[in-house]
């Protein structure tokens, strides 16, 4: 213990909250994995970025690991099926988001046998794979950012030829109350961990690296300071961190191990560091020895509406009753269902939505635990919003300028920096729901940007027509000039052989200009259609 | 099974306007008890009379602009500033005096400007200078504390006073008033006097004015204990004290014979009451933590140019007007660096 964290200086975050932690629930049960479920509803969207495109159809039998949507575009990932089976529905269904919309799902009716399909020999030495061989293959396994955000792996792994990679920091934070399904990963699976932060350092190559995690998991903190003495590399460093909300955040993380920020609008890779996600690292590693793709995850079920709270090995795309069924299923206190903690969580509808990529949790909170919201009363400006911050911003006016729909204010205080984690709302005495105000503005912006960026498509196509149909109506009226000119001189000198001759090479080369003209038209219409193209994009 | 949506966060809220307000009330009481036990009932009755009349006014305004008047009442912050008004006004104030300090406080200060979180200026100060600049002889007419020659009327001599001007027989403001210590200041240096000669007036106790410093004590321990519980945060209470501090020593250590001692200013007038509870008003103060340095010190520094040079022998509320109006601006100057913004 009294080597930990060692040679590191630690740092702090401005603002945060100290939360009670609820984690001793889940963990007291080891973890398992699920069963099969007899569905497997497998969204084409579980990641940041272009939606995958669906390679299967109704009555296709499938194999585990078997892609069933391939990525669409550099931004997406594939989806696999879970387990074996057969495709009965592909189609538009709920999907766990926040806006609550459906989209596009394959469901495989499963055949209980979990039959693989045919997988490459694992690998011995990922040393023998370069960088760009160890990015498909992750690329492939369709791994995404399992910590929540879900943006797809590989991309981060690239950082591009400009930066450089210092520092790999694996994020085994997981600061927010209840969620503990890292923490089990930790605890149960340090080896795998550990085996995937040495392929991604290889990918990467990078200098140092460091599992980071909060100081109030003391069983995983050991279990991975055991792997890494087993590994004996002095370049990987177990760090515990203090706990406190938003710890995990990747910004917040990399401030708190390095002292130093990531740029406003900025990305990691801007100051030479690489965040990914333990449960990530743990996914690359079975995608790179073992040629498995993303098929499960670790999901932890808890709160006071679930009987047992434990956390799961869980196929992607088993629907969450069944979870809770494994769980003991509901208590009566069962009030609010969430996926994801209680500070960033989404509240979702119905338990008939499946897990996916990014589902790190399963809160079935009771009515006590999350009372529904109290009638927000007026800003009294106490900024007690400010002090909790950790993006430094000042949350009371971009609430102000949220409520007067003023855009071009709130940007100015910067809402794109604001990472949506609560604090604010959760310390104000005015009950207001200012995160919900956040994502308003910003949807606002982003669709009075679009509807701009539209508009000043169409403005432009309008003015390339305008100037094309005068162009074409000064060339005619050329051609007319030139051949009434013409015409006249014919006349004027009829009885000449010679000036008859001399016309009709007149004639000739008028006809020769005009046919110029034309073959430039098609060309003069290019730009319209160029824009036309941008405008599809 | 279906469920209820909400938006994140999820966990129950802990704080409350009303209890903001209330924990403010709580600390008012050490201060207003030496209040009221050094200057008599009157205190009580300027305090009834704002309590009574504000919280009608508030009702009042609430339903005309057709909003629920419950939750109105129930946030406090009638309450609070009928509470500062009321422990700012002199004592044995006419009634009409707080009844119309405290209608143009909410109705025009605080209502009409859009309700709580919305007055640009601190409602119980709007009033108190609208009475201050109306009534001037009243407002300058304060009672003897107890130990500096004062006499403490009963409770049926002071509602006489205060509602019927009556006063019991061989008793008038002459008996009863005497001047307070910044007053004494203020005179004594119109008449070229040093603090020397100044200070032999019987009102002056240990380092401030007798009782005085006894009320400015109470606001303290309650400022405090608002401090402890983070009510307020320390960067306007100490800005104000800290630069009116700092500019009485300035001139205090230059010329001792004509200006009073810093103590004495911390603990003279509204000082307290102001540095704790009246700057600390969240809505009308600047916001960010720099900011609220600012705005205190500003406060702190026309506090003392108003005692020492103005019209008036106290500036409190003139001071927290003025930095009302700069906060806005404060506030924009000195916006904090948001994260990736600051460097390394």
């Amino acid at each position: 213990m009294a080597t930990r964290g060692r040679l590191r200086k630690l740092h702090q975050f401005h603002g945060g909250l100290r939360l009670a932690e609820h984690k001793a629930e889940s963990t007291a049960a080891p973890l398992l994995p699920a069963r099969v479920p007899s569905h497997l509803i497998l969204p084409v969207q579980q990641h940041i970025g272009q939606p995958a495109e669906v390679l299967v159809r109704p009555g296709d039998r499938v194999l585990k690991g078997q892609p069933i949507a391939r990525p669409q575009g550099y931004v997406s990932a594939p989806v696999h099926a879970s387990s074996s089976g057969t495709v009965v529905e592909v189609g538009r269904r709920p999907v766990p988001h926040p806006s609550g919309l459906n989209d596009l799902c394959v469901v495989i009716e499963t055949d209980g046998r979990e039959q693989w399909r045919w997988r490459e020999p694992p690998t011995e030495d990922y040393t023998d794979l370069d960088p760009a061989q160890l990015r498909e293959r992750i690329r492939e396994a369709g791994i995404v950012g399992l910590g929540g955000a879900g943006f797809p792996s590989f991309i981060k792994m690239n950082p591009g030829p400009r930066h450089r990679i210092d520092l790999l920091v694996l994020n085994g934070a997981e600061c927010e109350p209840y969620i503990s399904c890292d923490d089990m990963l930790m605890r149960d699976r340090p080896g795998e961990i550990v085996a995937g932060l040495q392929i991604l350092r290889h990918a990467v190559q990078a200098r140092e690296c460091v599992i980071a995690v909060e100081d109030n998991k003391p069983e995983a903190l050991a279990a991975l300071e055991a792997a890494v003495r087993e590994m004996n590399d002095p370049a990987v460093q177990v760090v515990a961190v203090p706990t406190r909300y938003p710890t995990g955040g990747e910004k917040q993380l990399i401030k708190v191990l390095t002292g130093r920020e990531v740029p406003s609008q900025g990305l990691p890779s801007d100051i030479g560091v690489l965040c990914h996600n333990v449960g990530t690292a743990a996914a690359v590693q079975r995608a790179v020895t073992d040629s498995e793709p993303l098929v499960s995850r670790v999901v932890t079920v808890t709160g006071a509406g679930v009987a047992e709270p434990r956390n799961l090995e869980v196929l992607l795309g088993t629907p969450i009753a069944d979870l809770v069924e494994q769980c003991g299923g509901y208590t009566p206190a069962a009030h609010r269902l969430l996926m994801g903690g209680p500070m960033m969580g989404f509240a979702l509808p119905s338990d008939e939505l499946p897990v996916v990529k990014t589902s790190n949790c399963i809160l079935v909170a009771s009515r006590e635990e999350m009372p529904p919201p109290e009638p927000p009363m007026a800003c009294i400006r106490c900024s007690e919003c400010v002090q909790v911050c950790p993006a430094n911003l000042l949350p009371q006016q971009l609430y102000w300028y949220a409520h007067a729909k003023d855009f071009d204010k709130i940007q100015d205080y910067h809402l794109f920096d604001c990472i949506e984690c609560g604090c604010c709302a959760f310390v104000c005495p005015s009950h207001i729901p200012l995160v919900q105000y956040y994502r308003f503005a910003k949807t606002e912006i982003w669709t009075q940007e679009r509807e701009r960026r539209h508009a000043d498509l169409a403005r432009q196509r309008h003015e390339f027509r305008l100037e094309r149909l005068e162009r074409e109506k000064r060339e005619r009226e050329a051609r007319l000039r030139e051949k009434r000119k013409a015409v006249k001189e014919t006349a004027r000198d009829q009885g000449a052989k010679k000036a008859a001759v001399e016309a009709a090479l007149e004639r000739a080369k008028a006809k020769k200009a005009a046919r110029s003209g034309e073959a430039r038209e098609p060309a003069a219409a290019e730009p319209g259609d160029a824009a036309r193209t941008d405008h599809d994009d | 099974m279906e469920f209820h949506t909400y938006s994140s966060p999820h966990l129950p809220v802990p704080g409350r306007v009303s209890l903001v307000m209330r924990r403010v009330l709580y600390a008012l009481v050490p201060g207003a008890l030496a209040y009221v036990g050094f200057f008599g009932w009157g205190v009580v009755f300027n305090l009834l009379l704002c309590v009574g009349v504000g919280l009608a006014a508030e009702a009042a305004m609430v339903s005309v602009r057709g909003r629920p008047v419950a939750p109105a009442l129930a946030d406090g912050s009638a309450l609070v500033t009928a509470a500062l008004l009321g422990l700012a006004l002199p004592p044995l104030a006419p009634w009409y005096i707080p009844v119309v300090a405290i209608l143009f406080a909410i109705v025009i200060a605080k209502q009409l400007y859009g309700g709580l979180g919305n007055n640009p200026f601190n409602p119980a100060m709007v009033g108190y200078v609208v009475v201050l600049i109306s009534f001037p002889q009243p407002l300058s007419l304060w009672v003897a504390p107890l130990g500096a020659g004062g006499h403490h009327l009963s409770l049926a001599q002071t509602a006489q006073v205060v509602l019927g001007g009556h006063f019991p027989q061989g008793m008038s403001w002459d008996a009863l008033s005497a001047a307070t210590p910044l007053d004494a200041v203020k005179i004594g240096r119109g008449l070229n006097k040093t603090m020397e000669e100044i200070r032999r007036s019987p009102v002056f106790g240990d380092y401030g004015g007798i009782g005085w410093e006894w009320v400015n004590l109470g606001y303290l321990i309650g400022g405090l204990w608002l401090l402890r519980l983070r009510v307020i945060r320390w960067q306007i209470p100490a800005g104000l004290l800290g630069s009116l501090f700092a500019i009485a020593l300035v001139f205090f250590l230059f010329d001792p014979d004509s200006f009073p001692s810093p103590v004495f200013h911390l603990f003279s007038g509204a000082t307290m009451l102001g540095a704790f509870f009246i700057a600390t008003d969240p809505v009308s103060a600047s916001t960010t933590n720099r900011g609220r340095l600012i705005y205190g010190a500003g406060i702190g520094l026309l506090v003392y140019v108003i005692r020492t040079w103005g019209g008036y022998p106290e500036g409190m509320a003139f001071a927290v007007l003025l930095m009302n109006m700069a906060a806005p601006t404060i506030d924009y100057y000195t916006r904090p660096p948001v994260f990736g913004e600051s460097g390394d």
